[in-house]
């Protein structure tokens, strides 16, 4: 298949303007409170963080540990759902300008239909989408014209046992970055990122052509540091979520808990 | 028509491996080797010896003179109830244990509802001298506490899932949240048709040994093979793949599957999947599942906690979507009346799961002519509480 459309969008920019480090943080929609997605999503920006992630609520996250699973209970229990989430970032490129990913997986983007979600996330301003349990093959045969109709980067997850010529395989059909999943664990764990240099080293040398970001597991200076010595960036989740739960000044907390990052 | 799987996983538009690449390498091994090893020779003769000597099969296939009587037809029962263990769950768990073996993992873990496959696999773990981790639904824990106690006398480590909703489909999550979490030395033992594939095949493999031993006991007592009806309840839907599997492609078979009502199909206390689900993903395949419009899965509902599950297996949403199988749904009180219908009738106490498939004769107009099986996949010793806790309810009027 080459009649591949190049995916052009603020994410596969923010790549190439960008030499230092990148902060992609997650954060859970419609947590903690439903309304909070956008406030949220402004102070990240207000914080200088480079890119984000919203992760849309499902009652079944089986690649998350116990923190996300707990913001995704109470976003859904506060009538969290994709269209009111598209309802609520409808305008935000007034004033968003920063990369915006999706994460979430895939039953509910299926009841949702998924050229619709693909047609209203980037009518809304969407640049790419993580799936976590939507494997290549499939993507590969049902989704990828429809991703690139809407010039929607697709990521994919690769861990410490991916063999290279899967990896091959994913760095063929990724467009904006591949996510390395830092430890084999679920996200929120402690294992040490430190003990995964092999790893990392491995993925660095390995001549990809689409950049690199690691997450599960960074979750503060020290660990940020460690994994963009390896990569572009790296992504924030659980630590994030556990700092804004129980916030009383959003914005306070989310600019502290940034500048504590780098 | 086909009703087996295909290359990619898929019966029909069902199945697949909808998996995190976490899990890739585990269920990608699986796949190749599932097979390959399940024909070998040694694997061949320890599992049927071990079928044979320590889960007593064959076995019987009994025909029930007064069920018979009462339903107006010839009814076979066939007896996984008195398997080791008290239910068809061993059949899988013996199996797989044989395959983790040969895969050289020796950290078992598994999920559990009702506890039946809990228990299935913490004996089998004992019988091997492997690690054995179940988790199970904190509300289970406290419904089931028999089969808690069990498990743990059999030296398995029971881990309560306290996310979500708190019972199967939580645990099953928490299961595979450890396997992400443990990926190079530990088997998931799944006990149902349900999970990516090769799971809902390598299951449905292992218990096939129910519809190959019915077969050959059928021709003994009747002669010939093929009854008019084989009926079976799904909850993933293991014992009915069982019963089914060597059916599938005699078409003057009826299969009927039995789902759990619940309260009522409409209630919203329900696990009847087939007449509330719409197609989506859990537990890595694309099945027929309970979903809100947002495509959230509900909770279900059955007295029956091993058909508590909001979802079905592939091959059973493929028996659905094609007609192949019959579905039908039992509510509780049914399934209850069911049961103690045949202590009455038969001395056999079933387990409530069964129940179900007792109750749903009453549904099918059956002929006097009609030879039917029924699969009665476990014991009611588990169910006792439930028997003297729900009689006055269920058996007025
Ligand atoms: C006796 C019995 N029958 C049936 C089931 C339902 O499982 P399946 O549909 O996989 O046979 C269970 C599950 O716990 C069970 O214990």
């Amino acid at each position: 298949m080459d009649t591949k459309i190049q995916v052009k969008n603020r994410l596969t920019a923010a790549f190439s303007e960008n030499q230092k480090p990148l902060l992609n943080i997650y954060f859970t929609a419609g947590y903690p409170a439903l309304n909070d997605t956008l406030p949220v999503l402004r102070a990240l920006q207000n914080a200088c963080v480079d890119m984000v992630e919203i992760g849309m609520p499902f009652s079944d996250p089986l690649a998350d540990g116990p923190v996300i699973q707990r913001s995704s209970e109470i976003a859904l229990e506060n009538g969290m759902t994709i269209k009111g989430l598209f309802e609520q970032i409808k305008d935000m490129r007034k004033e968003i300008h920063i990369p915006v990913l999706l994460m979430g997986y895939i039953n509910p983007v299926l009841r949702y239909g998924i050229e619709k979600f693909c047609e209203d996330a980037a009518a809304v301003g969407i640049d790419g989408v993580i799936i976590p349990d939507l494997p290549v093959r499939e993507y590969m045969e049902d989704y990828e014209e429809i991703f690139q109709k809407n010039n929607l980067s697709n990521i994919f997850l690769v861990t410490p046992h991916t063999s290279p010529e899967r990896l091959k395989l994913i760095d063929d059909h990724a467009t904006g970055f591949i996510y390395a999943v830092s430890t084999d664990s679920t996200t929120g764990n402690t294992k040490d990122i430190k003990q995964q240099e092999e790893y990392f080293s491995r993925l660095k040398g390995s001549g990809l052509k689409n950049p690199l970001m690691i997450g599960f597991n960074v979750r503060d200076k020290e660990s940020f540091a460690f994994a963009t010595n390896y990569a572009k960036g790296a992504i924030i989740g659980s630590a994030f979520v556990k700092a804004i739960t129980g916030s009383k000044n959003l914005e306070k907390d989310i600019d502290v808990f940034i500048k504590g990052i780098r | 028509m086909n009703f087996t799987v295909d290359e990619n996983g898929f019966y029909g538009s069902f199945g697949g491996a909808y998996i995190p690449e976490m899990l890739f390498p585990n269920v990608e091994e699986l796949k190749d080797k599932y097979l390959k090893i399940m024909n070998e020779e040694s694997f061949i003769t320890e599992y049927n010896n071990l079928l044979k000597d320590y889960v007593g099969r064959p076995t019987p296939l009994y025909f029930a003179k007064r069920l018979s009587e009462h339903f107006k037809a010839k009814i076979y029962l066939k007896r996984e109830d008195l398997c080791h263990t008290g239910a068809h769950k061993i059949n899988n768990t013996l199996g797989q244990i044989l395959l983790a073996k040969r895969l050289g993992k020796r950290r078992i873990i598994a999920e559990t509802g009702a506890g039946q496959h809990g228990v299935a696999t913490a004996t089998v773990c004992a019988l091997m001298g492997f690690d054995c981790i179940v988790y199970m639904g904190e509300i289970d824990m406290e419904r089931q506490k028999p089969n808690v106690e069990r498990m743990k006398m059999l030296g398995a480590q029971v881990v309560p899932a306290t996310s979500g909703s708190k019972t199967l489909k939580d645990a099953t999550n928490e299961a595979i949240r450890d396997w992400i979490n443990n990926p190079s030395d530990t088997h998931y033992i799944i006990g149902s048709v349900v999970g990516p594939h090769p799971y809902p095949d390598m299951v449905a493999r292992f218990q096939a040994i129910i519809s190959k031993e019915v077969r050959a006991q059928l021709k003994e007592k009747t002669g010939s093979e093929n009854p008019d009806y084989v009926i079976a309840c799904v909850g993933g839907g293991s014992n009915a793949a069982g019963a089914f599997f060597h059916y599938l492609n005699e078409k003057d078979v009826k299969l009927v599957a039995v789902e759990a009502a619940g309260m009522g199909v409409d209630s919203g206390y329900s696990a009847a999947t087939t007449f509330l689900g719409k197609p989506g993903v859990l537990h890595g395949s694309k099945t027929l599942l309970m979903q809100t419009a947002d495509g959230q899965i509900v909770e279900a509902h059955s007295i029956s906690a091993g058909l508590d599950y909001p979802g079905i297996g592939p091959i059973h949403s493929h028996l659905f979507e094609t007609g192949r199988a019959e579905f039908l749904a039992i509510t509780d009180k049914e399934a209850f009346r069911a049961a103690v219908l045949l202590s009455k009738l038969e001395g056999i106490i079933p387990a409530l799961e069964s129940s179900h498939a007792i109750a749903s004769m009453a549904k099918l107009n059956l002929k006097p002519s009609d030879t039917v099986v029924v699969n009665l996949s476990g014991r009611g010793d588990k169910d006792l509480m439930t028997y003297i806790t729900r009689k006055e309810e269920f058996l007025k009027d």
